[in-house]
């Protein structure tokens, strides 16, 4: 090769590319059995207990933007910091005529900084939707493979939830959740007149210690700045951090990974990585490689990985490398609830998301669709950002005077500005949340003229949704309104049509892309086998959710954590048996 | 040491300021002491140094002419004006924000520029003077042509919208402004426990929290006891 690699001497047992959630738990299952590792992650240290990197408990009038979006894409206080849909230096590319946004995040933890932390577990079913509607493809593995490495994941992370007794909402080791707030009240008692359920979130944020090392939530609602009491979920505070203080853990920031090395036999050697502080190649070592850089990312890793004995690149024997690429369904509406007009103050920010949730309640055999969705909801008095109080010329009519009269549209004054007070945390907001059916046809491929700031041949994506998901965004629009007007609230804009999907987002908006590398047992048809392990390259393992089969309903953080660990846990057995 | 250096040296660990007034024992004076604290080391809100550099590069440039300057800070406070809870719209700050946001969002500019100098052309043909020039009641007389879109002629079309977004910057401005977010009574952002909705407003909407919720949900007595389980996955309570 021509260009000069700094290699080190050094052979670790295990190197991870990726600081995310698969990537974190990876380092954490794999160092605390003693292997040395070495964890490679394409963005800088981040730690929110750090007053540097601090923005929790910040005022909004501290952003001179107010907390707008124009620098950090979730707003100015996010703690994504170097993250987004268009990242500098960063570009990819896509089919004319197709859609795609690519979400990364350049740092420690990677997206578990800013996630939601909605933490579902797949069930049964979830993991068998061929047998069921005929579409995609079953996976290897059912609910019984994982249950108990989402029992542990609950008790090592700790999430906040019910034990419901729901099918395919399995129950686990819960937390107990906090109280709704009042507009949830309104939205339970709506849903209990549009026979939808409603039932307390499960979110990865702890209401009592699972540990001494962590606190416990003080009700800020601002886990999406991250907490610097890691009182939620993020790789980087709960997982990497402890793993590099109790094992031989050793963390690369700013090392953007090119490929993955090979030997004459096609055994992964290691990777090579630009180091973006100095643009220098370097080559680390290892026995195993494990990916975790993200469903895209890894993919692209093993696509420009092409050797003689990997041609078409690293374990893409099959072609399926890139292909089922596939996103949760997202649409939403919101509307005005007349009885929160005008309310009573009190300090109800709660932990950083909504206190409760609906899971798919329909039988989708009596549906024009084929796969379920959820649903989340917003509002309350949260901390006023930019954008509160804009939007006066088309709402100010839905607040009315003690005669009943409603106020003019726009205006300008002290009556204005008293509107503007009683508009406060009256309004609520839906999504859905849901499940496409992958394709084969949406994928990710190498452009093959296009590279990135380091010369590394970019991802150019090809994404169109199907009827399937047309149909179930129109189905989603149905239930944002009865569902809102059950609750009594005065619907805000119009209903998406047809015209724009139903107010479908577009693929990637919703950040929960998998697919790229899915398991299987026919290597034909798969790149990876049940444990994550490449057919055709027993020493290298996805734990991103890439290796996912088919979406679920379900947010993927909580199926990429326990994905992890038992990949992780198969590494150390083949380890042992001297297998790899 | 006395009790301020303690409280900083204490702020400083990397178990950080929310993990330590979270914890209990600490009096109503230590929090605010240490809210002070962080308040006086917060100029850069966790920026990274590329951000801080764009965030002082956008301070450091100036877009609103003076003329321009005043005429916004004039509507500003016509939009928001002082009443008996808050102040008005300048003494808030808002005519700063709206100057930084013309740069942070480049495509505001021409529309509120343009709308400035269209409001000026309205009122020279009405008053034979720039807006700044009119009295209160020309002013007035101007600003209710384009402030009630529902009742704004056809032709007033330019000014409804420059007046909207107007409307928009300013009334923002205000409600994210320190004034603004007290006259709001935002009660959050600070360390506490949610202990559920207010009994006294759970009564005055007719709702309540049923058994089920109130025995399931988090207890504020439990709140630092270490979780376990049963082999079945229940909560030892």
């Amino acid at each position: 090769m021509s260009l000069e690699i700094k290699t080190s001497d050094d052979i670790y047992d295990v190197v991870i590319v990726g600081s995310g959630a698969g990537g974190g738990m990876a380092a954490k299952i794999l160092g605390d059995a003693g292997l040395s590792v070495a964890v490679l992650e394409a963005g800088g240290d981040y730690d929110p207990a750090k007053e540097e990197y601090r923005t929790q408990l910040r005022w909004t009038w501290e952003s001179p933007r107010r907390g707008a979006n124009t620098v950090r894409p979730f707003g100015d206080f996010h703690a994504d910091r170097a993250g987004g849909w268009e990242i500098d230096g960063e570009p990819y590319t896509r089919t004319s005529g197709t859609e795609f946004d690519w979400f990364r995040s350049r740092q420690l933890g990677g997206r578990t900084n800013h996630w939601g932390r909605i933490s579902l577990r797949f069930g049964p079913k979830d993991f068998k939707r061929k047998d069921q509607d005929g579409l995609g493809e079953n996976w290897p593995i059912g609910y019984e493979d994982i249950k108990p490495y989402y029992d542990k994941v609950d008790k090592l992370i700790g999430v906040f939830g019910t034990n419901e007794g729901l099918e395919d909402d399995p129950d686990g080791f819960f937390l107990p959740p906090p109280k709704p707030r009042l507009h949830e009240l309104y939205i339970k008692k709506g849903g209990e007149r549009a026979n939808i359920p409603v039932i307390p979130m499960r979110m990865s944020v702890l209401t009592r210690p699972v540990n001494n090392q962590r606190g416990v939530c003080f009700y800020c609602n601002q886990c999406s700045r991250a907490c610097n009491a890691y009182a939620d979920f993020s790789s980087g505070t709960c997982l990497v951090q402890p793993a590099m203080q109790r094992g031989k853990v050793n963390l690369y920031t700013l090392a953007m990974v090119r490929e993955v090395t090979t030997d004459d036999a096609g055994k992964a050697t290691g990777v090579i990585y630009v180091n973006k502080a100095d643009m220098q190649h370097h080559h680390v070592k290892a026995r195993s490689v494990v990916l975790g850089a993200s469903a895209c990312e890894s993919a692209r890793i093993l696509l420009n990985s092409k050797s003689p004995a990997h041609p078409d690149g690293l374990a893409n024997g099959s072609g399926v490398v890139g292909r089922y690429l596939h996103d949760s369904t997202g649409a939403g509406r919101s509307a005005i609830l007349p009885e929160l007009i005008d309310r009573e103050r009190y300090n109800e920010d709660g932990v950083g998301g909504a206190h409760v949730y609906s899971p798919w309640w329909l039988d989708n055999a009596k549906q024009d669709f084929p796969r379920g969705y959820h649903l989340e909801f917003g509002g309350g008095m949260g901390m006023p950002m930019y954008g509160f109080g804009m939007n006066m010329e088309v709402i100010r009519q839905y607040i009315k005077d003690e005669m009943g009269n409603p106020s003019p549209n726009g205006g300008y004054g002290a009556g204005l500005k008293r509107d503007i007070r009683k508009i406060y945390g009256s309004t609520v907001g839906v999504v859905g949340r849901g499940e496409s059916v992958a394709q084969y046809d949406n994928y990710c491929e190498i452009d093959p003229y296009t590279v990135d700031k380091f010369g590394i041949p970019v991802l150019r994506f090809h994404y169109n949704w199907t009827d399937h998901e047309v149909r179930q965004a129109k189905h989603m629009q149905d239930t944002f309104e009865e569902l809102l007007t059950s609750m009594g609230g005065e619907l805000l804009g119009e209903k998406a049509g047809a015209d724009t999907q139903y107010g479908l987002e577009a693929p990637g908006r919703i950040i929960h892309e998998v697919g790229t590398t899915r398991m299987g047992d026919d290597p034909d048809s798969s790149v990876l086998n049940e444990y994550g392990q490449a057919h055709e390259c027993d020493n290298l393992f996805v734990v991103d959710a890439g290796t996912f089969v088919s979406q679920a309903d379900k947010n993927p953080t909580w199926t990429i954590l326990a994905l992890s660990w038992r990949t992780s846990d198969y590494i150390i057995d083949q380890m042992k048996k001297g297998s790899i | 040491m006395n009790r301020r250096e303690h409280l900083k040296l204490l702020l400083a660990g990397s178990a950080g300021a929310g993990l330590f007034l979270s914890t209990t024992g600490c009096s109503t004076e230590d929090i605010e002491e240490s809210e002070r604290i962080i308040a006086e080391n917060s100029g850069n809100y966790g920026r990274t140094e590329v951000e801080m550099a764009y965030n002082e590069r956008l301070k450091s440039e100036t877009f609103f002419t003076t003329s321009e300057h005043q005429m916004v800070e004039m509507l500003s406070d016509i939009i928001i004006p002082v009443d008996d809870i808050s102040g008005g719209a300048t003494e808030a700050g808002v005519a700063d924000f709206i100057e930084f946001m013309m740069k942070d969002i480049p495509s505001y500019q021409i529309p509120v520029r343009g709308g400035l100098m269209w409001l000026d052309n309205e009122c020279r043909k009405r008053f034979n003077k720039p807006f700044l020039e009119c009295t209160s009641t020309e002013r007035t007389q101007m600003i209710d042509e384009i402030a009630w879109p529902e009742q704004a002629v056809e032709e007033m079309g330019y000014g409804v919208r420059f007046f909207n977004l107007m409307r928009n910057l300013v009334s923002t401005g205000f409600f994210t402004s320190q004034m603004g977010i007290r006259d709001l009574g935002y009660a959050g952002n600070s360390p506490g426990f949610w202990d559920g909705v207010p009994d006294e407003v759970l009564a005055a909407h007719g709702l309540s929290y049923d058994k089920k919720t109130l025995d399931e949900c988090l207890q504020v007595d439990e709140r630092n006891k270490l979780a376990e389980w049963d082999e079945s996955g229940n909560l030892i309570r």
